[in-house]
């Protein structure tokens, strides 16, 4: 990984959204973003992205998860053997997984039928697990839960780029509704956008545009 | 201490029983409301196969006045004090078809309740990666197809998973027949997309890319028209 977390010094006194806490929200969606500069997640931000509808409830599924799995790791972080804390971590991570499923399934039941597959796979997302480590074992429940917050939607909007980009130049379409067919432009959709490479090549693409506005280098 | 091996069992131990504690908890609180949600599901499934329903629609209303249900068997004899709900397709498909228990959706007519619109059989299969199931309605010559909906558990989205997204390709079965002067021949779902079926009754265009799911539902209709054939020669008008 890129970047270290730092410790967020713990004064008691630290309001939620000082100044340093909000970076924890603001830096993942631009500079320290998880996909983009930290490479990771990439396999879901492949997998979901085919539309927008589908890529928008995987962005609430993992913010959601990534958010309150922060939340309860660093409150149980003093107590956790360092010798078992990835299952511990695991453990956690598929309990809010599973409850997000059950829940869609309850609420939104049209959403969690295109969803299935994917909600089940947020419990393998780098993502998660990477802030786990790296960031709520070693910090205070409150800036860990605007670390999952900003860390999923980082990833969400670089997902939402992706979905939008291969869902209008592969279908067509946004959320379904097909715009060049409303503008009485006959469109052949592209196969490639459908496929994981369409993604893989867009994705390619944004990382390219962002690190040069950021004149992002990889440290050696 | 927390390193010791007691402490780590005592942990791993504690967590378990709690995480499955909320997850039991939170499984049985919502039990109810999804099975709702999964009934209602299979009610409008069943009714959007032959009528078009609005989103202010009583789906309940509709499916208690209009729909017959009862289960058959492979000879097309009707099975006494079964229901469809005490079907589950899953388990019937990996039988032999002749010792499948069939369900069956009669679509009554809206004025006369003893004469039956459209019949409604589900279908079940396996696609490219998973399952794929779903209806098909046929008229009452038990021969054209009036609409059919399928479903799938893991087609490629945008491809294989238009069986189910794609309105335009359920809608491509419509009209369609399934019998040939008396001998069943389902209907094909052909390689290729953008090629012109409509003088061919038993060919539908196929999906560009998604020609192994095509195959599947192409399968999966055959077998269970099969399943039905004894039922659709007993009862066809």
């Amino acid at each position: 990984m890129s970047t270290e977390a730092v410790a967020v010094q713990e004064k008691k006194s630290e309001p939620l959204f000082s100044k340093k806490n909000r970076k924890l929200l603001s830096n993942p969606l631009d500079i320290d973003n998880p996909v983009t500069v930290q490479v990771l997640g990439v396999c879901s931000a492949l997998a979901v992205t085919t539309q927008l509808k589908p890529a928008l409830v995987m962005t609430l599924g993992l913010t959601i998860v990534t958010a309150s799995s922060n939340l309860v790791i660093s409150l149980m972080r003093n107590s956790i053997p360092s010798r078992i804390r990835i299952i511990v971590q695991l453990a956690v991570v598929s309990l809010w997984v599973i409850l997000v499923d059950q829940l869609l399934k309850a609420y939104v039941y049209d959403i969690s039928k295109q969803l299935s597959v994917f909600v089940g796979l947020i419990i393998t997302n780098c993502i998660v697990m990477g802030r786990l480590e790296a960031f709520a074992m070693s910090n205070k429940p409150g800036p860990s839960l605007l670390d999952g917050l900003g860390n999923g939607l980082g990833y969400g909007l670089i997902l939402m780029a992706i979905a939008f980009l291969r869902e209008l130049l592969g279908s067509g379409a946004l959320f379904g509704f097909k715009v060049f067919d409303a503008i009485g432009f006959k469109y052949q959709g592209n196969g490639l956008m459908l496929l994981p490479a369409g993604a893989c090549i867009i994705l390619g693409i944004i990382i390219w545009v962002q690190r040069s506005i950021n004149g992002y280098r990889e440290s050696h | 201490m927390r390193q010791s091996n007691s402490y780590i069992v005592i942990y791993s131990a504690v967590l378990t029983i709690v995480c499955g504690g909320l997850l039991a908890l939170a499984a049985e609180g919502l039990k109810e409301k999804q099975q709702y949600n999964i009934d209602q599901e299979q009610k409008k499934n069943i009714l959007s196969t032959v009528i078009t329903l609005d989103e202010s629609a009583n789906v309940n209303d509709v499916y208690s006045k209009r729909v017959k249900a009862f289960v058959v068997d492979f000879e097309g004899n009707v099975k006494d004090g079964m229901e469809p709900k005490d079907i589950n397709l899953a388990v019937e498909y990996k039988k032999a078809p002749a010792d499948r228990l069939l369900p069956v959706y009669e679509f009554k007519s809206e004025s006369d309740p003893n004469k039956t619109d459209y019949v409604v059989l589900p279908v079940f299969g396996y696609g490219l990666w998973n399952n794929i199931w779903g209806f098909v309605a046929l008229k009452a010559d038990l021969n054209t197809i009036q609409g059919v909906k399928f479903q799938h558990a893991g087609e490629t989205p945008g491809l294989g998973a238009r069986i189910e997204s794609d309105q335009d390709v359920q809608d491509r079965y419509k009209g369609k027949t399934i019998f040939d002067d008396g001998k069943l021949v389902s209907v094909s779902m052909m390689k290729g997309e953008g090629l012109d079926y409509a003088d061919e009754p038993h060919r539908v265009d196929g999906m560009s890319g998604a020609t192994l799911t095509g195959k599947g539902v192409n399968n999966m209709l055959k077998d269970y028209f099969a399943s039905y054939e004894n039922y659709m020669k007993k009862n066809k008008q």
